[in-house]
């Protein structure tokens, strides 16, 4: 591995007189697996979008390997965005495509105007997509709207349109805050391979400590736009998270109660 | 605090007295002002007219002048006697070779502009959604654009091409396509402005540029609306080409002038009968179309 460190210097993003990011400053080395945690409103959403520049910051600067990406714009701006693939809770995929073409909107960065528009593809990376299916265990469900896959597989159809990025970095929104506990396993598995296999950074948005400790080398914990505590899972003991929190931040993020809300939400 | 029964009471008694004040103050408004506005309109007129005996008498103008549509529409009804029924019908239609070819392109103008009203609509659609413009002046600027195709009327755009591009059906396409194109481009902007973002916002995390966003993102979630629309617009399209010949832009309005200025009251009828058919069966047939789209959109 090269000194390919994603690199945040005093990153601030503020959204009228609210501080959402606040002065963040962080280096995350190739490879990691990196759970970010902290209450709703905690910055977390805002951080990995700054990272993608979904969102511009009000300040501070973002690297790559050295390279400024705060400073990107147009073609190279389009490239980052395609070598930090993302994932989000709500999935955001075109339920009026087929799956397959889904996939492929991972290739558009890669695309001309004309080629986009026609949507037209190479045998090459329509390969790549069904391979990426594959990998997922959704190759029969390739020419299905995607609106008729149920939250889990659309999840992965979403994995799937981040891998055909072949990206460096994949970064996560609460991927499975939406999903019941059996999908977000199978989730979070294909995020683990991930990493693991091609050796990918992975940065993920969780709500759950437990799942942050079960899967992440890293846990990150935010607190009103700032990183409260920022180090391997077994220093990130109980105390430390009363420490951080208070005791009615434990409670929050005791599983047993956060759990249950959210799953009334998705049967509502 | 407890917000007792009586505390209640009396904030019900408050809010029922200022929704009866809003309605009758709304009430008393709107009839003052049709009052206002059918005077202007000469409603309430009282008009001389001269009786069968010939003295004159005065009467409303509404009383007074509905007799002459029921003499202007008799004058239009052609003899048509069972014994000869063949050759009256000839007889009413006489024209029909003329009007058949007209008729035709009729429907062709209306066809034609559809297509341009539909292309130059959906093109100017994404900059005019307040959600997906790129920039402000670019939504304002084609907001204003399609502001000014649709509310300078097809029978002006039809004179001004007229006079550009000479009598004919050309003339027709472009004034129909150019007010379609406003009125269309609106109608495409709302169902854009109605969509999901995730997807799009889902494209563009991928690397794709704001056209990608625009083809990948929206128009999956906007084409049955889009389709839905453009039926409906030829449907309209097509009456509209039934009259814009008045001016000289082509199609069946051109007999329509001749027959009132000549005043071959039975031409009329046909003619009406005519477009009223035409318009009748592309209705028809562009709703059962219409809805099977929609239908295939919910199942698919």
């Amino acid at each position: 591995m090269e000194n390919n460190i994603l690199s945040l210097k005093n990153v601030s993003r503020s959204f009228g007189a609210t501080k959402a990011v606040d002065r963040v400053t962080l280096d995350i080395q190739p490879g990691q697996f990196v759970g970010v945690i902290g209450r709703s409103g905690a910055g977390k959403s805002t951080l990995l979008r700054l990272i993608n520049r979904l969102i511009e910051p009000s300040s501070g600067t973002i690297s790559y390997g050295g390279r400024s990406i705060t400073s990107l714009s147009g073609r190279a701006l389009r490239e980052w965005r395609r070598d930090c693939a993302m994932i989000f809770q709500q999935f955001n995929l075109v339920e009026r495509l087929d799956v397959l073409s889904n996939v492929l909107v991972g290739r558009l960065a890669d695309h001309g105007f004309l080629s986009s528009m026609a949507m037209r593809f190479s045998d090459a990376e329509r390969a790549m997509a069904l391979a990426a299916l594959e990998r997922l265990d959704l190759l029969p469900q390739a020419l299905q709207l995607a609106g008729t896959l149920s939250g889990g597989q659309q999840q992965r159809v979403a994995i799937a349109r981040a891998l055909v990025q072949q990206p460096r970095i994949m970064l996560a929104d609460e991927p499975i805050a939406s999903l019941d506990p059996g999908n977000a396993t199978r989730v979070m598995d294909a995020l683990r391979s991930i990493n693991r296999e091609d050796g990918l950074t992975v940065l993920v948005n969780l709500h759950t400590l437990e799942t942050a400790r079960n899967y992440c080398s890293r846990i990150i914990a935010m607190r009103a736009g700032r990183v409260q505590f920022d180090g391997p899972p077994r220093l990130l003991t109980d105390s430390a998270v009363r420490d951080i929190y208070g005791a009615e931040g434990l409670h929050e993020f005791d599983p047993s109660i956060t759990e249950a809300p959210i799953r009334l939400r998705v049967s509502a | 605090m407890a917000y007792s029964i009586d505390e209640f009471h009396t904030d019900y008694t408050r809010h029922r007295a200022r929704q009866l004040a809003t309605f009758w103050t709304v009430a008393v408004l709107l009839l003052a002002l049709t009052w206002a506005t059918g005077q202007l309109a000469g409603f309430f007129r009282v008009t001389q007219l001269t009786l069968a005996d010939g003295s004159r008498a005065e009467a409303w103008v509404l009383a007074a002048g509905l007799p002459r549509l029921g003499e202007y529409i008799e004058k239009t009804i052609p003899v048509l006697r069972v014994e000869s029924i063949g050759a009256d019908f000839a007889e009413w239609f006489w024209r029909w070779k003329t009007w058949a070819r007209l008729l035709l392109e009729t429907v062709l103008i209306g066809f034609l502009a559809t297509f341009f009203g539909v292309t130059g609509g959906l093109l100017l659609s994404f900059t005019a959604a307040r959600n997906l413009a790129p920039a402000r002046w670019i939504f304002w600027a084609t907001r204003r654009t399609l502001e000014i195709a649709r509310t300078v009327p097809e029978l002006v755009w039809a004179l001004i091409f007229v006079f550009c591009f000479g009598v004919g059906p050309l003339a027709g396409v472009l004034a129909i396509a150019m007010h379609s194109t406003g009125a269309l481009g609106k109608l495409y902007s709302e169902a854009n402005e109605n969509i999901d973002m995730r997807p799009v916002e889902g494209v563009k995390a991928a690397g794709g540029s704001w056209a990608d966003q625009m083809r990948w993102g929206v128009l999956p979630q906007v084409i049955p609306n889009v389709i839905s629309y453009t039926l409906l617009r030829f449907e309209i399209n097509v009456r509209s080409s039934s009259i814009i010949g008045y001016v000289g832009a082509g199609g069946l309005g051109q007999e329509l002038r001749t027959a009132i200025s000549l005043q071959e009251y039975t031409n009329l009828s046909a003619l009406f009968l005519i477009i009223f058919a035409t318009v009748m069966v592309i209705d028809w047939a562009s709703e059962k179309l219409r809805h099977r789209i929609i239908g295939l959109g919910k199942t698919a």
